[in-house]
């Protein structure tokens, strides 16, 4: 067995299959990988293609099929393994953005006033300070994804998953938050597995690109991407980033024209 | 016309009669309500003319003056106190009789499938009969004194907040269910936190309804077996052919009904901050 850094994890012939009315479907294959401590990790495919699922179960909201998932130490004093960033639509309407950002210190038993403060900081370091009593219908799309990293960054877990977390963001507001991204995981060092759908995005977040397609879902490659740290956005006029894209795209057109049913 | 049609077309965000209406709104928000107290004023006045002189039957139309000096006579000598007093008692008897389990099964039955498949069956076949129908098999068994006419109300009750807070538990996005999970959420605290508040709106709208069939149902049992009470008033009213006394018991039962759906609606305002404004 190889050796897995404190907080990271390894996956070994990872299977996950769905049970529908009248079929067993199966949703990934075989996939074996691991992630070290404080790897920013970008898994890329196209749609269908069993990212999500992968994502809940290294968060353990699914249990494989067959094959496992090894973390590293657990952490200490009840954080939790790993937090979260969904799609959208992930935060509680119900709650201010104030008790959304605390909801995983209040789940440890933090005691009000502490996880307020601690959540009022990182409220302000994402720019948000002026909302942090608003409800989430409130805010603007873009807003919210913030929020919601936000929430994860405050959990204080090592392990960071985001699915498509600016996905449905407008390009503009995308780039502005990927920056701000890196910038929040710089300071806090985490390992982040980042699932995302847009090639270049995986290319200039991640230290290593998982190439994923589907049916059933499984590995393609693994690119590791060699920008140097820190990065902005600007390495996307690199001539190693447009070959690195066009590599990939190359991998996954096949998947997409047959999804589409396009004759290649 | 046609410069309308294209703006409809073109506008996604809101349709154009909706901003138009509110263009009207800010332009005449006084004018907008004198209208509506005027056509209610110009109403009364040409009902009382026509009673006058005699284009409506007193019988079926005492007039309104002669409706509102009934309306002053009952509330000066305590009658409408004594009345309102009973048909209220046991409103709120039977709604927190009624209600408080619908809310506990709700809940359940919302947050598990099993006990839903195991009770739904006998709610669906109890739920559309008429609550008042029920009256005789209930006064078998509770007597022919106060507690059956609780009961009845209860049982009217029971079903509006069962349903909708069991539905209000299954319209929660099971995403909600998952962030809390992820951040490691105990039992207690996904029920505090995520099913209560979470199917909070719904239950209000069942409570509302449910006070709206139990006002229902009181008062009708009132009119089949009470000594006092609205419905009692009412029936009372029309055996011996009071029409200003029947008019007068029915704009208080309006009030009260205007009066519960108004306070819940302030209610839910204030309990549930983070739910958009509906449109007025």
């Amino acid at each position: 067995m190889s050796s897995i850094s404190p907080m990271g994890f390894e996956c070994q012939h990872l299977c996950k299959a769905y049970q529908t009315r009248n079929a067993v479907v199966p949703a990934l294959e075989d996939m074996t990988f691991s992630v070290g401590e404080r790897e920013f990790v970008c898994i890329v495919g196209p749609s269908g293609c069993g990212k999500t699922t992968l994502l809940k179960l290294i968060a353990r909201l699914l249990k494989p099929t067959s094959g496992r998932i090894i973390f590293g130490t657990r952490p200490a004093d009840g954080r939790p393994r790993s937090a979260l960033v969904f799609q959208e639509h992930g935060l509680f309407p119900w709650m201010t953005v104030l008790d959304n950002v605390a909801f995983g210190l209040e789940m440890r038993g933090v005691g009000r006033e502490e996880r307020h403060d601690r959540a009022r900081a990182f409220i302000e370091k994402v720019g948000l300070a002026y909302f942090a009593h608003s409800y989430p219908h409130e805010l603007s799309v873009g807003m919210r994804q913030r929020v919601g990293i936000a929430r994860a960054f405050v959990a204080d877990a090592p392990i960071l998953l985001m699915d498509e977390p600016f996905g449905s963001l407008d390009a503009q507001t995308r780039l502005v938050l990927q920056e701000e991204l890196l910038r929040l995981w710089k300071d806090h060092q985490k390992l982040v597995v980042y699932v995302t759908h847009d090639i270049e995005e995986a290319v200039l977040l991640g230290d290593r690109v998982l190439v994923m397609t589907g049916h059933p879902g499984h590995i393609r490659e693994e690119i590791p991407i060699p920008l140097p740290r820190p990065r902005d956005l600007s390495a996307r006029e690199r001539p190693e980033v447009t070959e690195i894209k066009w590599h990939i795209w190359k991998m996954l057109e096949e998947a997409v024209r047959k999804s589409l049913w396009i004759p290649g | 016309m046609a410069h309308l049609e294209d703006a409809r077309r073109g506008s996604a965000q809101e349709p154009v009669d909706t901003r138009l209406r509110k263009g009207l709104r800010l332009a005449w928000p006084r004018l907008e309500r004198w209208l509506s107290a005027a056509f209610v004023i110009v109403a009364l006045a040409v009902w009382e003319w026509q009673v006058r002189t005699g284009g409506l039957s007193a019988l079926f139309f005492p007039v309104p003056s002669a409706i509102a000096r009934t309306l002053v006579r009952l509330l000066t000598n305590g009658e409408l106190a004594v009345n309102v007093g009973a048909t209220l008692s046991r409103l709120f008897l039977g709604f927190a009789l009624g209600g408080l389990p619908g809310l506990i099964l709700g809940l359940a039955m919302g947050s598990s499938r099993r006990l839903r498949i195991l009770v739904d069956p006998f709610i669906a076949a109890a739920h559309p009969v008429p609550k008042i129908a029920v009256l005789p098999l209930i006064m078998i068994i509770f007597g022919i004194g106060e507690s059956s006419k609780v009961v009845v109300v209860a049982v009217a009750a029971f079903f509006p907040i069962l349903s909708n807070t069991m539905a209000g538990v299954r319209q929660i996005s099971p995403i909600h269910f998952e962030v809390a999970q992820n951040y490691g959420a105990s039992l207690l605290k996904v029920f505090t936190r995520v099913i209560a508040p979470g199917s909070l709106p719904l239950v209000l709208t069942g409570t509302r309804l449910a006070l709206n069939v139990g006002l229902l149902v009181t008062i009708a049992v009132e009119m089949v077996a009470a000594q006092e009470g609205l419905g009692e008033m009412i029936w009372f009213a029309w055996e011996t052919l009071r029409t200003e006394e029947l008019y007068a018991s029915l704009i208080v039962i309006a009030a009260l009904g205007i009066s519960f759906n108004f306070l819940l609606q302030r209610l839910t305002a204030y309990l549930v901050p983070w739910q958009e404004e509906p449109e007025a």
